[in-house]
């Protein structure tokens, strides 16, 4: 193809941009993004870090009603470990009251919903082998029928005494809880399903037989580490 | 690098001002459509959102204003996306250290600020052209007007949806709450309903300043 139909005025060709001046503002601004993002991160870390310590401790104060300390635990293949040292893995959190007796264990679980994962701390009671109370840490249920977990009065029912207990050997929970029809509950480890949130009340019972099936055989078998804490324990 | 003159603007009263209502970002130009329609389900929820982009918009518009001379056209964008990333990432830690329960409820809208088009567009358009504080005194303006407009979705959804404002019940325990405000499509209704209030206001102002002249301009 030739050029030779061309009527407009030829244009100057724009000025090179130094590829010196690109480079230059490209890194220059990237070192100034930099400063500022390390500064805010390291000026907020130690804010961020009370408001997590503090959010625990208010949900599992409030999960176990008399409480007012916590130690923390993680659990591990080889059982219970002290959290903070190093140690990776869940945490449960073992409550005491005034008098140091183990109140309850806050034991975390997750299931998923109609709208996504809902997080659950559910009291853990070792002697009755049952799980005795729950608050919701996350969820994005539909308000007005899924976040009705949160207040309906029958089904909060369901978590005050739901039945946890472990085999022979120890390992797992005899009967798994689950989330039965509304109306069809029949057994203390099944919970009642609220009439028109289905899928959000399964979540509750997956969140509440993953958190027992893996924390429960752990506080069974290392009570003894759970009860003598605040005696031994760092303070 | 060689630039062609460009109008610098003085600074007024407009320059903040017009943010508000002549160039509002949600109601007039109806940008940033993402976060409006998905954060304000809740008052406080919208304005700390409109907060948060407000910050974002003066920060980065005065950083770009600052160095306007000295960014080549070829790495402009490059260079406001970094900029703007930064400032968001200041205030995701800012929120985290305010509140956990506030940046659980806003969620990755707070992120999704890098990608608002207020405020690329804000820096393409003015605060690569002008001088800082202009800049700084339009980036206010442009984020009160948001602020303001997410405030207003924001009030009318959790009055109506939650019976409450600022988590405050305003009814009594009769009240049915209508749910379906607080859900996507409430969001929908509620903008639907602010822009036809302002876009019939607009038209009346027009009428009224085409009226002929004789008519006293406040007549009925």
């Amino acid at each position: 193809m030739t050029n030779d139909v061309q009527v407009e005025a030829p244009q100057a060709p724009p000025d090179a941009t130094p590829t010196f001046a690109m480079l230059r503002t490209l890194g220059g601004i990237s070192l100034i993004s930099g400063l500022l993002v390390v500064l805010a991160y390291q000026f907020t870390l130690p804010i961020i870090a009370e408001n997590q310590r503090v959010r625990t401790e208010q949900a599992v104060f409030r999960v176990v009603p008399g409480a007012v300390t916590k130690r923390d635990f993680v659990l591990t293949d080889a059982g219970l470990a002290p959290a903070g040292e190093g140690v990776q893995g869940e945490l449960i959190y073992a409550a005491y009251d005034a008098a140091d007796q183990l109140k309850g264990v806050a034991i975390t679980g997750v299931g998923n919903g109609y709208a996504g994962p809902v997080t659950v701390l559910f009291n853990y009671d070792p002697a009755c082998q049952c799980i005795v109370g729950s608050k919701i840490l996350q969820m994005t249920e539909t308000p007005g029928f899924g976040d009705k977990m949160e207040t309906d009065p029958a089904f909060l029912e369901n978590l005050k005494a739901l039945d946890a207990k472990l085999n022979a050997d120890g390992t797992a929970l005899i009967n798994p809880i689950v989330t039965v029809k509304n109306g069809s509950k029949t057994h203390p480890w099944q919970i009642d399903a609220i009439s028109g949130a289905t899928l959000s009340s399964n979540a509750m019972g997956k969140a509440a037989n993953t958190a027992a099936q893996r924390a429960a055989p752990a506080i069974q078998r290392d009570l003894a580490k759970l009860t003598a804490a605040n005696h031994t324990g760092q303070d | 690098m060689a630039e062609l003159p460009k109008h610098q603007e003085d600074l007024s009263l407009d320059t903040f001002v017009r943010g508000l209502w002549k160039e509002n970002p949600v109601f007039v130009m109806l940008l940033g459509m993402c976060p409006t329609l998905a954060v304000s389900n809740s008052a406080i929820n919208a304005i700390s959102m409109g907060l948060a982009t407000t910050f974002v918009l003066a920060g980065s518009g005065a950083l770009i204003s600052w160095l306007r001379n000295w960014i080549p056209k070829q790495v402009r964008i490059a260079s406001y996306i970094v900029i703007i990333a930064t400032f968001v990432t200041i205030v995701d830690y800012a929120i985290q250290a305010i509140s956990l329960d506030l940046y659980a409820a806003l969620g990755a809208f707070i992120q999704l600020i890098v990608v608002n088009c207020i405020i690329l567009g804000r820096a393409e358009a003015y605060a690569s052209q002008q001088r800082l504080v202009p800049t700084l005194v339009n980036s206010l303006g442009i984020g009160a007007g948001f602020t303001i407009a997410l405030f207003a979705l924001g009030s009318v959804r959790e009055i109506l949806g939650s019976g409450t404002l600022f988590g405050l019940h305003l009814f009594g325990a009769g009240f049915q709450p209508w749910v379906v405000m607080v859900l996507p499509p409430g969001g929908f209704f509620v903008l639907g309903a602010w822009l036809l209030l302002f876009n019939w206001i607009k038209q009346r102002g027009e009428r009224r300043a085409d009226a002929p002249t004789g008519v006293p301009a406040n007549a009925r």
